[in-house]
């Protein structure tokens, strides 16, 4: 085998393993929330998971700021909540959670995810 | 204490003076703990009380310091339209220039056509200048979303698209600037400009018909809130006025006149109409409505004029209560996506390891143009693997499948709901308000001995006016509508369980069971033919005696509704078994079930057994609807697989039911397991197809196919299969509303 085919092989190999390490093995980091969390819509959710209080209003202000049209919608299947956000625009939505546990939220084509943790 | 924060938006504002008035005006309302607002968002945030302080509250304080309060949080339906309108006109603008120009490119360099353009076309320098602007102009979304998406370590279509049309323009750019340079390293100085600039224009087109398509799905929700009336006639100080229905209060008093919309929902105090329900309820014959009856808000007056009271108006009308309810149903996840979604997370970084091993494998096994072939490859599988059509397999079918039910006056509380009906099996209708109009009416008066008919009546409905039994209405009522005058009654006495004693004139009269007559030694041997009869048609049987004697008889039935028995034959076609469930005893309840169809009868079901009897069925192995009016039978409702709730004035949202048949039409049953069956179909398809095209178009653009058939996949005809993937997804859900339901 050639060097240049040797080289293409080992970069493949790495660029693989940081594929693999760089998208499927990040954490986000867990943000607490009382009452109102402004959640940055743009490549992802920032932040990506938030903790809030059982039995309490939270107020969830969405602002998209990423044109791709993956984005362009928030589900939060659990709380029957599918909301169209705008570019630019804050769109609020208000949850009451009723149960403890980990729920999901994400783009109406359930491309980009983010977690609501309720304690 | 019952504490919410609500956000809403303050029309008027035009200085920071005007926050610091609208902050005092709110916190002056008695219950609200706080109160921000913001000039530049034009929003207000107030905490408060709700045992105390009501929207309505906070909309005065708001006037009254001379602004206007809109309590819809978000962007208005119009501001959404809006936005998507925008954003769907920049994709259709960027899809065009870049089909242009990404199609001049192609004539000028695709082998079969390369000799019919003109010669400015194939100068590679004139190409590149062609895609530079597709390429940074109308795929900087890609960019941007791809830059955005790395800095938060994910990865998307976009990720996909601009990594492989980069490649694919950088290697293009590396042939034209620096030939040489290429030839040495043993390539043909040959750019693939047209498979950047085509790749983004096809794109581009199918996010744009996706786009559109997908508005599609949601029109159910926009044809809802069109419906609402915009301005309502309130009638003050003997003038009528028109004032927004924003504006309209609990208790206005509305005037309608004849081909108008009822404007909120209320109960007419004045004059009566035929009102067409048919955009709430999907029932097409218009309803003939007097004083006393409820109106719902969004309806069109046919004919007469009304006044009437508005008792509920804003989020609590009908139409908002449905609207609420198909957005809730919107958003809510079938199970069925659970799978979709696990996969749609790796998919991304899956692809993009995919793409790599491509061009591992195709740089060190290829024999010919390694480089090239692996670079084309790589690009032809990051084209080619579409997420989208993974994500847009359910929801898209479910938001039609339950905008369809709405528009038929099926309401579906959530996607769940509908995916489980589909499994449906067994139905049971609970008897009396289900099945039946839970209106008792009079069917047979018979009169013996030298008495007539309506004397008969007279003697019942003259001692039953004293009773409050539940059939006494029945007999009062059926009285007034023959016209006859009801007489006074003295020494009237209730016997429970078997019936009313009294005297009317100077008659004693009994009024009731076989056991009254009895007790009272009154012998009706000669009418036990016709008592049994009547009863074994399921109608309830009081006789009447007179001075000793027995001398008449009055059935009292529930009549059957109008749908009912369409409704089991439909259920019956659908191969579903339907039960009935009942308090009344076994003989009157199989002569109503017989008439009806139905073969299982459970009866003398106390109300707190039907959740028993339910789970019962199950245990067998049976999947249960139930059927029920969600009030009385509501832990049936819950307790069953699906919980069907028929309508009854204007709540819709009942809390035990799945599904709420607004329509009271006992065909809707069948209807709605239909659309059920209809839409888990839709997104069985839906996956099979989006699955199917990743798993077999994303090898064959690796490759595989060379060994055998020396088949590759090209970049370009692979963007095209994408943009194709995403739009027959939406449009297979769409075929959805063209199914017809009989309800």
């Amino acid at each position: 085998m050639n060097i240049d085919k040797i080289v293409v092989t080992i970069l493949g190999l790495f660029g693989s393993v940081f594929t693999y390490w760089f998208f499927l093995m990040k954490k986000d980091k867990e943000v607490s929330v009382t009452d109102l969390v402004d959640i940055l819509v743009a490549g992802g959710y920032s932040p990506a998971v938030i903790s809030i209080p059982l039995g309490k209003t939270t107020q969830i202000n969405f602002f998209r700021k990423d044109p791709n049209s993956c984005l362009e919608e928030v589900v939060l299947a659990d709380f029957k909540i599918r909301k169209f956000l705008p570019l630019n625009q804050k769109v609020t939505v208000q949850i009451k959670p009723q149960v403890k546990g980990t729920f999901n939220f994400s783009c109406g084509m359930g491309m980009f995810h983010g977690k609501i943790v309720v304690k | 204490m019952p504490n919410v924060k609500k956000t809403f938006s303050i029309k008027g504002m035009h200085c920071a003076s005007c926050v610091y008035a609208l902050e005092k005006a709110l916190k002056a309302v008695p219950g609200v703990s706080n109160a921000v607002v913001n000039l530049a968002s034009e929003k207000a945030t107030v905490d408060y009380d709700t045992s105390t302080v009501s929207e309505d509250l906070l909309s005065d304080a708001v006037s009254g310091a001379g602004y206007k309060a809109d309590m819809s949080s978000g962007p208005s339906i119009d501001e959404v339209q809006a936005a998507k309108l925008l954003e769907q006109k920049t994709l259709r603008n960027k899809a065009v220039v870049s089909l242009v120009l990404g199609g001049l490119i192609f004539w000028g360099s695709f082998p079969g056509l390369i000799d019919t353009s003109p010669a400015l076309l194939q100068n590679f320098f004139v190409q590149m200048f062609m895609t530079i602007p597709v390429q940074f102009w109308a795929g900087l979304s890609f960019y941007r979303a791809t830059i955005s998406a790395l800095k938060k370590r994910s990865a998307n279509m976009d990720t996909l698209v601009s990594i492989g049309t980069t490649v694919a323009f950088v290697y293009s750019a590396v042939v034209t600037i620096f030939p040489s340079t290429v030839e040495k390293v043993g390539l043909e100085p040959m750019p693939y400009f047209d498979t950047a600039a085509v790749i983004i224009g096809l794109i581009l087109l199918g996010r744009y018909l996706e786009a559109r398509a997908k508005a599609g799905t949601s029109e159910a929700i926009k044809k809802l809130i069109g419906l609402q009336a915009k301005t309502a006639r309130v009638v003050k100080d003997g003038k009528d006025h028109d004032i927004p229905i924003e504006e309209v209060r609990i208790g206005d008093l509305i005037r309608v006149r004849p081909g108008e919309k009822v404007p909120v929902d209320g109960i007419i105090i004045e004059g009566q109409s035929s009102i067409d329900e048919s955009m709430i309820s999907g029932e097409s014959i218009p309803v003939d409505k007097v004083g006393g009856e409820v109106v719902i808000g969004a309806t069109m007056n046919k004919t007469g004029m009304f006044t009437f009271k508005a008792t509920k108006i804003g989020s609590d009308t009908m139409l908002a209560q449905i609207i609420k309810l198909v957005e809730d149903a919107q958003g809510s996840k079938a199970p069925i996506q659970r799978i979709a979604d696990q996969i749609s997370s790796y998919f991304v970084p899956v692809v993009l390891m995919l793409a790599i091993l491509t061009f591992v494998i195709w740089y060190v096994v290829g024999s010919t143009d390694p480089l090239l072939f692996a670079i084309l490859n790589t690009v032809a599988v990051l084209i080619i693997a579409c997420p989208c059509a993974m994500g847009l397999a359910t929801p898209t079918a479910i938001m039609v499948g339950t905008g369809k039910g709405a528009e038929h006056g099926i309401l579906i509380k959530d996607a769940e709901s509908l995916e489980t009906a589909n499994k449906i099996n067994t139905v049971i209708f609970d008897k009396t308000g289900t099945l039946t109009n839970g209106k008792p009416v009079v069917t047979d008066t018979l009169a013996f001995g030298n008495h007539a008919e309506k004397d008969i009546l007279f003697m019942a409905a003259t001692i039953e006016r004293a009773s409050e039994h539940s059939l006494a209405e029945a007999i009062v009522k059926e009285a007034e509508k023959e016209n006859i005058e009801l007489g006074s009654i003295n020494k009237f006495q209730a016997v429970p369980g078997q019936g009313v004693t009294g005297e009317v004139g100077h008659k004693k009269i009994l009024f009731g069971n076989r056991r009254l007559m009895e007790e009272n030694s009154i012998d009706f041997n000669s009418a036990s033919d016709q008592v049994l009869k009547l009863e074994n048609f399921g109608k309830t049987v009081m006789l009447l005696a007179i001075d000793g004697a027995l001398a008449g008889i009055v059935a009292v039935a529930d009549t059957l509704k109008d749908s009912a028995v369409d409704g089991v034959r439909a259920l019956k076609d659908l191969g579903i078994e339907s039960v009935m469930i009942t308090g009344d005893n076994q003989r009157t309840a199989s002569a109503i079930a017989a008439k009806v169809g139905i073969t299982k009868v459970l009866a003398e079901v106390l109300p707190d057994q039907k959740e028993a009897e339910v789970r019962k069925i199950q245990a067998l192995g049976k999947k249960v609807a139930m059927i029920g009016d969600g009030i009385n039978d509501a832990p049936a409702l819950a307790a069953a697989d699906v919980g069907i709730a028929m309508g009854s004035g204007t709540d819709v949202a009942i809390e035990a039911a799945n599904i709420t048949l607004i329509n009271k039409n006992l065909k809707s049953v069948a209807a709605a397991i239909t659309l059920s069956k209809k839409t888990m179909r839709t997104i069985k398809t839906n996956l099979f197809w989006a699955f199917g095209y990743n798993v077999v178009l994303i090898p064959v653009a690796m490759g595989i196919l060379y060994p055998f058939f020396e088949i590759l996949l090209n970049p370009i005809y692979a963007s095209m299969a994408m943009a194709l993937s995403s739009i027959s997804v939406v449009g297979n859900s769409l075929f959805l509303k063209q199914i017809k339901l009989k309800a």
